[in-house]
């Protein structure tokens, strides 16, 4: 069998032995649909509007809290690697606030913002911060010291000594951990709406769900996990045009 | 423990504690209406009578049985089904593709199929949480299989070693560090999803009680629960470090 074969073997396999099955047993049920009926929905809803107004919120939310809370992330990771007097005397709050579950913060922004896309950003930023800011300490900690001798050498003041030495030395590790805050991102928005935010995909779901379409139910899983899938292979693929094999060193570790 | 190191450390905590007095302040001037943010006072005095009135006691513990169960179900499945599709070549080729594409699914979005089956019910919260968690340990331990020295396998071959002692005697501990890597991301998300089930399910635990006290605008209590879920996250973390260099300590010798 041809080797690009083989990874399509199973998930074609389990789709057909499903699809026989519901039709053997014509299947009625709340919770599972034949894959045809999943496709169906799947073209009726991508047809309408619905789906793509979720997407859209969903995504929205999604890129403003991941910019909002890397950037600060970033900020952070910066101001941290690069002063290890700083880096000891924040290390306390830093280890008390990042063991909070961003999920948990889900009702304080409820009580501020109310629903809406306002407390999803706040709540994505937060979980954003963490990967961003650790990840970029560890790559500002990783630059080869002779780059910053050189940096004080030329007497370049703080801001170019960061703009011109520190960031593009530690730009690839940096990306990295941008593509895994993403893929955090899109996880807490869904999960958010999921929980209790009335827009986006989560809620859409959640929607199919009580209106026992378990048909539309599964499509809006696929298309939440194409999304996922869309996203990260993405930003895979701008990391290995922009960056090549540099950012590859990080994710052997 | 040297010197210097004890005065960082103790400038660490006076920076947290001058953070703390910070938000007291806020809270005090009311540069923040109290609805939304209690001074730490109001979230210590709610958590002391949450305590003592036991109701906390008893969200915490239901918290806890929540995230450990799912988790401990989750490593059992996601460690077996890791090594048996981790073992064989053919298992890998065919698989674990399948499992890559899946990976970047959010797992909460699972739920709602979760909850069509199950309902509202203790097992639906068991499902998810087991399911979610199970990721992390099921693609560490594949990768952990797959990257064992080939070498090893060729000494299991000539002393005859039978499949499943391979797997025991030179599989497992080879890909033990990746595995206790994976589950200690597993806890992570296990107590997120604890936290989500709770919310939705109204099953007894913290992310209920975090609702709840929301619903009811008491902040004081709100913010109470979420210093404890901190803490839960702090310490099952800290934990679970100490475990993995426990166990991990035989690796250090010999290499």
């Amino acid at each position: 069998m041809p080797h690009w074969l083989k990874p399509l073997v199973l998930p074609v396999a389990l789709i057909v032995l499903f699809e026989a099955w519901a039709r053997a047993t014509d299947l009625q049920s709340d919770s599972l649909a034949p894959p045809s009926a999943i496709g169906r929905a799947l073209i009726e809803a991508l047809g309408s509007g619905e789906l793509w107004i979720a997407t859209r919120d969903t995504l929205a939310s999604t890129l403003a809290g991941l910019l909002i809370g890397s950037a600060i992330g970033l900020m952070l990771g910066i101001a941290l690697g690069l002063s290890s007097g700083f880096n000891r005397l924040m290390d306390v709050t830093i280890e008390a606030i990042r063991p909070i579950p961003s999920i948990a913060l889900l009702p304080i922004a409820l009580i501020a913002f109310g629903f809406g896309y306002r407390m999803e950003i706040v709540i994505v930023a937060f979980a954003c911060i963490w990967p961003m800011l650790i990840l970029s300490r560890a790559a500002i900690g990783g630059i080869e010291p002779r780059l910053l001798e050189v940096a004080r050498l030329l007497r370049l003041t703080s801001a170019d000594r960061v703009r011109k030495i520190v960031i593009p030395a530690a730009l690839p590790r940096i990306f990295v951990a941008f593509r895994l805050a993403a893929g955090i991102a899109l996880i807490v928005a869904v999960t958010c709406e999921i929980a209790i935010n009335p827009i986006g995909l989560g809620a859409s779901i959640m929607a199919a769900q009580q209106a026992l379409r378990a048909d539309l139910m599964l499509a809006y899983l696929i298309w939440i996990g194409a999304i996922g899938f869309a996203l990260n292979a993405g930003l895979l693929l701008a990391q290995n045009s922009l960056f090549g094999r540099a950012a590859l060193a990080e994710i052997a570790r | 423990m040297r010197r210097p190191d004890i005065l960082w450390r103790l400038g660490s905590f006076a920076v947290a504690a001058a953070l703390v007095g910070l938000w007291q302040l806020t809270a005090d001037l009311k540069l923040v209406s109290p609805v939304f943010l209690p001074g730490p006072d109001k979230a210590w005095t709610a958590l002391i009578r949450g305590f003592s009135s036991g109701d906390l006691m008893a969200k915490l513990l239901g918290t806890l049985a929540h995230m450990l169960y799912g988790w401990l179900c989750a490593s059992f499945v996601g460690i077996a089904l890791g090594a048996a599709i981790g073992a064989s070549k053919t298992m890998r080729d065919y698989v674990a593709p399948s499992l890559e594409w899946l990976r970047p699914l959010p797992v909460s979005a699972i739920i709602p199929i979760a909850i069509a089956l199950f309902g509202l019910t203790q097992g639906m919260a068991l499902f998810v949480i087991a399911f979610g968690a199970m990721w992390p340990m099921l693609l560490a331990t594949i990768h952990g299989f797959a990257v064992v020295e080939p070498r090893l396998y060729e000494v299991a071959r000539t002393l005859h070693m039978s499949r499943l002692a391979v797997i025991v005697k030179i599989a497992l501990p080879s890909a033990s560090p990746d595995i206790l890597a994976g589950m200690r991301l597993s806890l992570t998300v296990a107590l997120i999803l604890s936290v989500v089930c709770e919310i939705l399910a109204g099953l007894d635990g913290l992310g209920h009680w975090v609702l709840l006290s929301a619903r009811a605008f008491r902040s004081a209590d709100l913010f109470a629960g979420v210093i404890l879920l901190g803490i839960v996250g702090y310490v099952t973390a800290t934990a679970m470090a100490f475990a993995e260099r426990r166990l991990l300590r035989w690796r250090g010798v010999g290499h």
